[in-house]
């Protein structure tokens, strides 16, 4: 079995930063970039408040550096899907195809997948209407109205980029008020092409065997249900953390990893966590990056106080 | 083998006609995820002999995208004797698509 010093299970910000910094340690990381390599920045188009890039930066080109950078510094960054985990003895165990590694620490920024509604004809139509990525797949709706769900800044943003192509957007909210940011609420609202629908929820998605066609929708003060003539749905609203794996071996709450406060530390020594896996509250590209350095900084210490 | 980079002209004899299945991956160069999904299918045409792996980039070949219905990039659609035997959306891992595709050998 092949023997590391460090693991890295993720490749978004967290993951490419606890890479780099391991990497400059001279720990020589292994990373599996997981089954969305990148992570949820390869979705987005620009991104424009990471700091350092004052005209903005496309998401897939900022993790593409940050890959590069890790691997400048030497650190080895591969493709397989991780199967499992061993936490239960020490080193670690990670299996991955059909290799089996062992690992004195782990570092988890195996981030967050997108949420689904979970409604009738969702699981259907995917991807034959029904998306969770307005940037790759707005292009197909092109003189089609649709509608997106969610409320928050990444649903107004995506319902702003569709304006491009849809002939008409409508932004189902699910209680009486946004929850996203000032600008992007003035932004969207100052475009004739969106109207937004409050208290309301997708009770089933339409089509017609091929594609979508509309959307049944609840009022959920009046009750009243009623269908909206669409060619798409967009799903935005929110991610849960990617912590299958780790169930029953590490401390989790709300789902996420427990980490101890002000470290990256989680409920098993030489186990460390980084990212949107552990982080409910600010979920951003920085500070995921600021919690990947944390990380790094933390095993770094935690190696050296074992030899 | 080399992924081919399918066209409206070549389609109709390197898919439909083609002795073996056929695992076609629609595609645009502003797709992120599709981005991600590229080299994960370099990497399974390089493995597999049992199958044809082509990819159609969807700016150039909107008709071929309209054609198959493609309402989601990365699409991925398995042709077998001239028919659409699978068809799924979204970023997976090689196993996964692999997996997927040896399904139809």
């Amino acid at each position: 079995m092949e023997a590391r010093h460090v693991i890295i299970l993720g490749s978004g910000p967290a993951g490419y930063t606890a890479a780099i910094y391991t990497a400059r340690a001279g720990l020589k990381p292994l990373v599996f970039a997981g089954p969305q390599r990148g992570g949820q920045l390869m979705w987005t188009t620009e991104v424009e408040n990471f700091p350092g890039f004052p005209e903005g930066v496309m998401g897939p080109e900022l993790m593409d550096r940050m890959r590069k950078q890790a691997e400048r510094f030497g650190a080895e960054i591969v493709d397989t899907q991780v199967a499992s985990v061993n936490l239960s003895s020490h080193p670690f165990v990670v299996s991955a195809g059909e290799d089996a590694y062992e690992s004195q620490a782990l570092i988890i920024a195996t981030g967050a997948s997108a949420r689904w509604l979970g409604v009738l004809g969702e699981e259907q139509y995917k991807g034959k209407g029904v998306s969770a990525c307005a940037t790759c797949d707005g292009f197909f709706f092109r003189g089609k109205d649709v509608v997106i769900v969610g409320g928050g800044d990444a649903a107004l943003e995506e319902a702003t980029f569709l304006t491009k192509f849809a002939t008409h957007v409508t932004i189902l909210v699910r209680g009486e008020a946004l929850r996203a940011s000032k600008p992007l609420q003035e932004r969207a609202r100052g475009n004739e092409k969106i109207t937004f629908l409050y208290y309301t929820q997708v009770e089933e998605v339409l089509g017609d065997g091929v594609k979508v066609t509309g959307v049944k929708i609840k009022n959920s003060q009046t009750q009243e249900i009623s269908e909206l003539s669409v060619g798409g749905l967009f799903v935005s609203i929110g991610h849960q953390p990617n912590t299958g794996m780790f169930e029953g071996q590490l401390e989790l709450t709300k789902g996420f990893i427990v980490r101890k406060p002000d470290t990256s530390l989680t409920s098993v020594p030489g186990v460390f966590v980084a990212g949107d896996v552990a982080d409910w509250n600010y979920q951003q590209a920085i500070t995921a990056a600021g919690l990947g350095c944390m990380a790094a900084m933390d095993c770094e210490e935690w190696l050296a106080s074992q030899e | 083998m080399p992924v081919l980079h399918l066209t409206q002209e070549t389609f109709d004899s390197s898919v439909l006609q083609a002795g073996k299945p056929v695992l076609v991956d629609f595609w645009a160069p502003w797709c992120g995820p599709c981005q991600m999904m590229s080299p994960v299918v370099d990497a399974l045409a390089e493995d597999v002999t049992d199958a044809v792996i082509g990819k159609i980039n969807v700016d150039e070949e909107p008709g071929l995208a309209q054609q198959f219905n493609v309402l989601s990039i990365p699409t991925f659609m398995i042709f077998k004797g001239g028919q659409v035997v699978d068809q799924f959306s979204g970023a997976m891992s090689k196993e996964a698509l692999k997996e997927r595709l040896q399904k139809h050998f």
